[in-house]
């Protein structure tokens, strides 16, 4: 049985098991964490599930919090002491009131814009050119992310379908697979923004060459786990399965969809997931570094101001990054659980 | 510029020139000076072409007509819709402007003039107007100041006297050799006017800075202070962190220093050369020569922001710190912005004193690109080996003229000047040459029509036929 890209180096084919049995058993105990439906009589058996998913990680988060606010005071930077998780939620609200206030200029903005234009004193519409709020780079962020995670999709199945199919193929690219994933995206990052610098060459592109810069570093740092998972998954199923495949003598592309793909799905969505989590990491490194729209950016500009609010604003957007890549990788769970169970094969 | 294209001389321009070259006569400048005529506008712009802008910036509080351009509508009242966007570092804001993602920004007065001889990236950009004089100081760390305080002389007061000469660091500097150390400080750019003025300092004290061989950006041959690039916002962490024992910099990276209580401002750029021209606008040529009209009115609102931040002895200064202390803007509190930018300057806690042109922005014609202003810049880069050969004195005038575009700035403030929104008389009649200045920190003065003779007077710094290699400096 020719498992991808384990003549090369079979560490790495434990290694991306492994994370997939780890992916697994998370969706296992999943279930377990919610399942209200417990069986008559087993009362104590609740009150432990319950303790274990609701009470303990309550209390985790808390005494988290505590230790926070008691530690962080202690630390005297030369912007005040570090800010505790009073001062960081003050700076959340801060945040959103900014965005309010944004919003109303956006407004106004229009409405005296519209105004010019009824009256003919202004020719054309412009649209508000205020700077970006944290919501604002919220969304920047995402929509990066979405775009990036979706060409390394793109890419990553096809060449990981062949892979799996084809061990001659699987030979051919192992060595560069292996060369180019663990390279970090700051060092993909200057050669990236030259060549997209040098491709775009219109005046007023359709997409901004920062946020096509940004995708493409989250693409080419996102795209190996996809690869790899596919190229296993496909590689891992059953023979009898083929055997049976040549018996109808299903075509290529018949034998794709009906088969490989099927039997393939869940290791893919483990390998997207992992893709994904590795992309937001990615995004907002690369947006510090090239200074483009995104949290990212965010992050380094309120670094770079240097004011009494700018750690605590620094540490609310971490808890932001935090929240939105738990997410992520939650809505990937639940396709890869949903793919899972749909398993026809 | 000259005879060839006087016949559409209009008569004011011609009796302008006139004088102007009687007065040059009589000043008995050489024959290869540039031909005495006043820069004439560029022709008159027409409508904008391209409303839509994206400016960059660093957060400086010398990028204030910009954000007080946008803020109070200037830009919205020439019919321009522009996002100003702050960057890094100086470096990602020229490759932004170089590359089309910024149309303009707040650059470094040596970045265009660099971009345009090829030092660094080349290509070719614009300096339409200056946005400002003065604005930047040294700082030296706690430790260093407490090295020197002793030795300083004191006024009446009991304060140090000001200027304090680079000359009181050379003990340090010796102490730290005799212990193996490097004297290392920090300055924002290769090109920056805080590399130069911070050089200019350290020599006119005795102190040499270093050399740059071709090809390389460290600049240290031969130092005895050894000066590295850090952008502006990360300076006072750098310091703190004591990678660096000093540097020069922009408001309000100075103020927060003295803020957070870990340096102490030791001088400020006005007292090294007074009413130096700093920061410029940048834009790519093909930009302002694809888009005159546009060019002409984004010049035109930052040329009354710059009014409405000097006028009535800076009665709107407060508003401006207000603006500026916003986290999209230069983000800093607002007491460390209003530090330096409200007439006043603190160098340690108590010893706040008064400086009324510390930031200058349309006063003293501040807004004009004078071409020997541009000329000096390229005399410091011959100084300190970064344009590694000689040049004729003509050299000089031909890059001057290529980057700084004082046409372009005339044909923005005369047409606010007709409408009566700025007074004529702050439009300077000039050949774009400021006369013979004084006002340094060594004495030397500095006549943009000699370059040559200039880089003749310096003690430290390159002399005609010297060039640098990595183990110091040959030829004579």
């Amino acid at each position: 049985m020719a498992t991808a890209f384990a003549d090369a180096k079979p560490a790495e084919t434990e290694n991306t098991v492994a994370v997939t049995a780890t992916a697994q058993v998370a969706t296992e105990v999943e279930p377990a964490e919610v399942a209200p439906a417990a069986a008559p009589g087993k009362v104590q058996e609740l009150v432990t599930k319950f303790g274990k998913g609701l009470m303990a990680p309550v209390l985790g988060i808390v005494a988290f919090i505590a230790l926070w606010a008691v530690l962080a005071p202690q630390v005297d930077t030369s912007l005040g002491a570090l800010p505790g998780p009073v001062e960081v939620a003050e700076q959340g609200a801060s945040l959103y009131g900014e965005w309010q206030a944004s919003n109303e200029a956006k407004a106004e903005f229009y409405a005296v814009q519209d105004a010019r234009i009824a009256a003919g004193t202004q020719a054309v519409a412009f649209d508000y050119a205020g700077s970006p709020t944290f919501l604002d780079q919220v969304g920047t962020s995402l929509k990066t992310v979405a775009l990036g995670f979706a060409l390394a999709t793109l890419f990553a199945v096809p060449i990981g379908l062949a892979a799996g199919l084809s061990p001659m193929f699987n030979a051919a690219i192992n060595p560069l697979v292996q060369i180019m994933k663990p390279v970090s995206p700051l060092a993909w990052l200057p050669i990236v923004t030259m060549v997209v610098s040098a491709t775009i060459t219109s005046a007023d592109p359709m997409l901004a060459k920062s946020f096509v810069i940004s995708a493409i570093v989250v693409m080419l740092c996102s795209l190996w786990p996809t690869l790899i998972n596919t190229a296993v998954g496909t590689a891992s199923i059953d023979k009898d399965l083929l055997n049976v495949g040549r018996v109808l003598r299903l075509g290529t592309f018949q034998k794709l969809t009906k088969l490989v793909l099927p039997s393939s799905l869940p290791y893919i969505f483990t390998g997207m997931r992992l893709s994904l989590g590795v992309g937001w990491m990615v995004l907002i490194a690369a947006e510090m570094l090239a200074q483009n729209p995104g949290l990212g950016k965010f992050v380094w500009d309120e670094f770079q101001n240097g004011s009494s609010q700018s750690l605590a604003r620094i540490m609310f957007a971490v808890i932001v990054i935090g929240l939105i890549g738990f997410l992520l990788d939650r809505i990937m769970m639940m396709l890869q659980a949903f793919v899972s169970r749909n398993r026809t094969v | 510029m000259s005879m060839k294209q006087g016949f559409g001389f209009t008569r004011r321009a011609a009796v302008v020139a006139l004088l102007a070259s009687v007065a040059l006569a009589g000043c008995g400048s050489k024959s290869e000076a540039p031909a005495g005529d006043a820069v004439k506008a560029a022709a008159a712009p027409g409508a904008v072409e391209k409303p839509v802008l994206k400016l960059g910036f660093i957060k400086l509080t010398d990028m204030a007509p910009l954000a007080i351009a946008k803020e109070k509508g200037f830009f919205a009242e020439e019919g321009l819709n522009v996002t100003l966007e702050p960057q890094a570092n100086w470096k990602v804001l020229l490759d932004g402007v170089i590359g089309g993602q910024l149309d303009g920004a707040h650059m470094l007065a040596g970045q265009p003039i660099a971009a345009t001889i090829g030092y660094g990236t080349k290509a070719d950009l614009i300096a339409p107007l200056s946005l400002d004089l003065n604005g930047n100081a040294i700082t030296v760390s706690n430790k260093v100041w407490d090295m020197v305080k002793a030795d300083l002389p004191k006024g009446p007061d009991g304060k140090p006297t000001h200027p304090i000469s680079a000359s009181v660091l050379k003990p340090v500097v010796t102490s730290f050799k005799q212990q193996g150390k490097p004297f290392k400080m920090g300055m924002v750019f290769p090109v920056s006017t805080h590399n130069y003025e911070l050089r200019y300092w350290l020599a006119a004290g005795g102190l040499n800075p270093g050399y740059y061989t071709p090809g390389d950006v460290g600049g240290t041959v031969a130092a005895d202070v050894q000066l590295s690039v850090t952008p502006p916002p990360q300076m006072p962490a750098t310091l703190e962190a004591g990678t660096i024992e000093g540097y020069c910099v922009g408001e309000p990276w100075n103020q927060a220093a003295v803020q957070k209580k870990i340096g102490v401002p030791i001088i400020t750029d006005d007292e090294i050369w007074n009413d130096n021209p700093e920061k410029v606008l940048g834009l790519r040529k093909d930009f302002a020569d694809k888009y005159p009209g546009t060019t002409a009115a984004m010049l035109r609102a930052i040329i009354k922001a710059q009014q409405w931040l000097d006028a009535d002895n800076g009665k709107n200064r407060a508003e401006a710190v207000k603006i500026l202390s916003q986290a999209n803007y230069v983000g800093a509190d607002e007491e460390v912005i209003a530090a330096s930018m409200t007439g006043k300057f603190t160098f340690e806690p108590g010893d706040t004193r008064d400086a009324p042109g510390f930031n200058i922005f349309f006063d003293k014609f501040a807004g004009y690109p004078y071409y020997s202003d541009a000329i000096w810049y390229l005399t410091q880069m011959r100084r300190w080996g970064q344009i590694p050969e000689d040049h004729a004195d003509q050299w000089y005038f031909d890059q001057a003229k290529a980057v700084y575009r004082p046409d372009l700035y005339l044909a923005a403030a005369k047409g606010l000047a007709e409408k009566g929104v700025i007074p004529a008389e702050a439009i300077p009649e000039t050949d774009g040459f400021r006369g013979e200045q004084s006002g340094f920190i060594d004495g030397v003065t500095y006549n943009g029509k000699l370059p040559n003779a200039y880089l003749a007077k310096f003690k430290i710094g390159l002399k005609k036929g010297q060039k640098v290699s990595a183990s110091g400096v040959t030829g004579n």
